[in-house]
């Protein structure tokens, strides 16, 4: 069978699955709609925790970026994996302890404040519809470049998909389709990679043979630093991010952003327990190591082989353009993969200097997608592939939707300006406010604003800059009161939107940025991207200086917080 | 007393947790990367290995870990949910 039938026929049978599953899991609820009823088991819930974090992101761009930065690409690996971390030991116990629907709604009940709750929901709704943007590109690209259909019809096709389950489901119907969707991700993201280490290094497990030997004796790493330093590029397993600050402060600011992530911190709602909400932290991670810890192995080899088919160690028998292999020609259709022939010898030569260098674009995020037809895989395992990646963004595109969804209709709607809504009504809104994010996000979908791919800077520098100081304070501090955390989450958002907005262009418009986008401007060397750790700092700070000068906590709020360090009460 | 005194041994496992967590990480894959890739494992240079391996079975590693000893310590003092 062809390529398009077969990616035809397995994205069809992925998305009936998604739709039976949507049926079988009504919501009828507001508790169901919210936290899927409290009671999903924990390796359950962190499966489809997984589901919900591995976007698009992770799926298709992280192993093209570590392929291009080499040890560089570290800071995604170890940043978007030890949030999780903190999330099980500072904040995951207490909130499911303390028993809210959305994370607004805690920080409104601990800082006794509906000012903390709207500015929480500011906050929650700038960071999720920055990130469902992303998703629905990536849902339209994927389904344009692999069904052949236009962008549109597959954004469309994307959306209704989404609005079904979702819509109908709640947090109930997405949990179940997400533990569906992170088997069809994990089984994409793996079988491709097995394929490709036991071809390379007879050992078919990915991370094993990423640091095996190659047929000719050589180890796979150490073949691949010798291959692209001969061609004039940095050294992969040494070439660092900018310096080690930069790293350091990156990583920690994606570790903070991730645990302040309102769709992720949602998950840990639906368990039954405070001892299941720590367990399920562990699952989630387990599920997301299993990619995490593949993504290295399917960079490194997918750049090693990237390299040799198209450079030799005679240049003079470097791959001709006239014989490119067909993966080449399809996706230099899509604009993403250019060639100039600069020396005009009708051969292809792929080096670090950036004169000489006749590949003048490969997009770094081909390299998921392009790796097996690369490696020269079976038509099926491509379509696979093809399945795989639409999954990674419909269940994350789920989760962050329900996250907007529930902050408007339980936290704007319900906790500020109509607290005698029935249940019934309440849920009814809460579909409404879906299908309005549904539609949001679809409108940038078809209109992807430029800065889409900046604004993720933007969320996770939210979410680490006044979510997270702001739960965390909430739990590990009793004396912490509302102007504390008020003033702290205020100034860590404003100092990092003032760093973003500076360097990147006021709202992104690049020609407002007043102090450049270069490094030399930047704070100690440190990327605007990754600033979100510093804007935490200062949350920190701000918060207890403000503390120390304002009136005390009530004594019930501090007993909701020994309340909510326990357990159970003995 | 008691609920003090639990809280106390939480924050005391978090710390130890939150080190290694900081150690494998920001020390051995970030700070200390250099001269640990003198040292090499399989075809892994130490430091490269850590920040794109180790760390991450580490952290899986770290928070089974605390799991099982919170729930050692919900029951010691009587907290844990029945």
């Amino acid at each position: 069978m062809d390529l398009q039938t077969l990616t035809f026929l397995f994205v069809g049978a992925t998305f009936a699955i998604y739709i039976g599953i949507a049926f079988w899991a009504r919501a009828g609820s507001t508790s169901e709609f919210y936290v899927a009823g409290g009671g999903i088991h924990p390796v359950a819930n962190g499966m489809a925790t997984a589901a919900d974090w591995m976007s698009a992101a992770s799926f298709i761009s992280m192993a093209g970026l570590i392929a291009f930065y080499g040890y560089g690409g570290s800071v995604f690996l170890m940043g978007w994996t030890g949030g999780y971390v903190l999330l099980a030991m500072l904040l995951a116990p207490y909130l499911r302890k303390h028993g809210s629907f959305t994370v607004p709604e805690f920080i409104s009940d601990r800082y006794y404040s509906k000012t903390a709750r709207v500015v929480a929901v500011i906050c929650l709704i700038i960071a999720s519809v920055t990130y469902v943007i992303g998703q629905m590109k990536g849902i339209g690209v994927a389904f344009s470049r692999f069904l052949e259909v236009d962008y549109s019809t597959g954004l469309v096709t994307g959306m209704v998909i989404v609005a079904f389950y979702a819509v109908m489901g709640g947090m109930k119907g997405i949990t179940y389709t997400q533990i569906a969707q992170y088997v069809i991700m994990i089984i994409a993201y793996t079988i491709p990679a097995i394929f490709i280490s036991f071809m390379l290094t007879g050992n078919p497990i990915p991370q094993l043979g990423l640091g095996s030997e190659m047929a000719d004796g050589t180890y796979l790493l150490d073949k691949l630093d010798q291959v692209v330093m001969q061609l004039g590029f940095a050294e992969y397993t040494t070439q660092a991010r900018l310096s080690a600050t930069n790293m350091f402060v990156y990583t920690l600011s994606l570790m903070i952003g991730t645990a302040g992530l309102p769709h992720v911190i949602m998950r840990f709602f639906t368990v039954k327990s405070v001892k299941a909400a720590r367990e399920s932290a562990g699952w989630a991670l387990v599920f997301i190591a299993i990619l995490y810890t593949t993504a290295p192995a399917v960079a490194a080899m997918a750049r090693l082989n990237l390299m040799t088919t198209i450079d030799q160690p005679n240049a003079e028998q470097n791959l001709a353009y006239a014989d490119r292999p067909a993966w080449f020609k399809n996706w230099e259709k899509t604009g993403l993969l250019k060639f100039e022939d600069k020396n005009n010898d009708g051969l292809i030569s792929y080096v670090g200097d950036k004169k000489a260098n006749e590949m003048v674009k490969v997009d770094r995020d081909i390299m998921v997608l392009a790796n097996p037809e690369i490696a020269g895989l079976p038509n099926w395992v491509i379509a696979i592939v093809a399945a795989g990646g639409l999954a990674a963004a419909l269940s994350t595109a789920a989760g962050l939707l329900l996250a907007i969804a529930s902050s408007i209709s339980h936290d704007l709607l319900k906790g500020v300006w109509r607290p005698n809504i029935s249940e019934k009504e309440e849920l009814k809104y809460s579909r409404l406010s879906m299908i309005g994010a549904i539609l949001i996000a679809g409108y940038y979908g078809f209109n992807p604003p430029d800065f889409a791919a900046g604004t993720v800077a933007l969320a996770f520098g939210l979410a680490a800059s006044s979510i997270f100081p702001a739960l965390m304070m909430g739990i590990f501090s009793k004396k912490m009161n509302k102007e504390g955390a008020i003033a702290g989450m205020l100034s860590g958002i404003g100092i990092t939107l003032l760093y973003v907005f500076q360097h990147k262009g006021i709202m992104f418009v690049k020609s407002t940025s007043f102090l450049g986008d270069m490094d030399p401007n930047w704070f100690l060397g440190i990327e605007p991207n990754a600033f979100g750790a510093i804007g935490a700092v200062v949350n920190f700070a701000v918060a207890f200086f403000v503390m120390s000068r304002t009136a005390k906590v009530p004594a019930e709020v501090e007993q909701m917080v020994e309340n909510i360090r326990v357990p159970a009460s003995n | 007393m008691t609920n003090n005194n639990y809280w106390k041994a939480n924050i005391a496992l978090i710390i130890k947790c939150l080190t290694i967590w900081f150690v494998v990480s920001y020390l051995f894959g970030i700070v200390f990367v250099d001269a640990l890739n003198t040292i090499k494992l399989g075809g892994y240079k130490l430091g490269f290995w850590f920040a794109q391996q180790g760390s991450i079975y580490t952290f899986v590693i770290l928070i089974f870990y605390y799991a099982k000893s919170m729930g050692k310590i919900d029951k010691e003092f009587g907290v844990d949910e029945k």
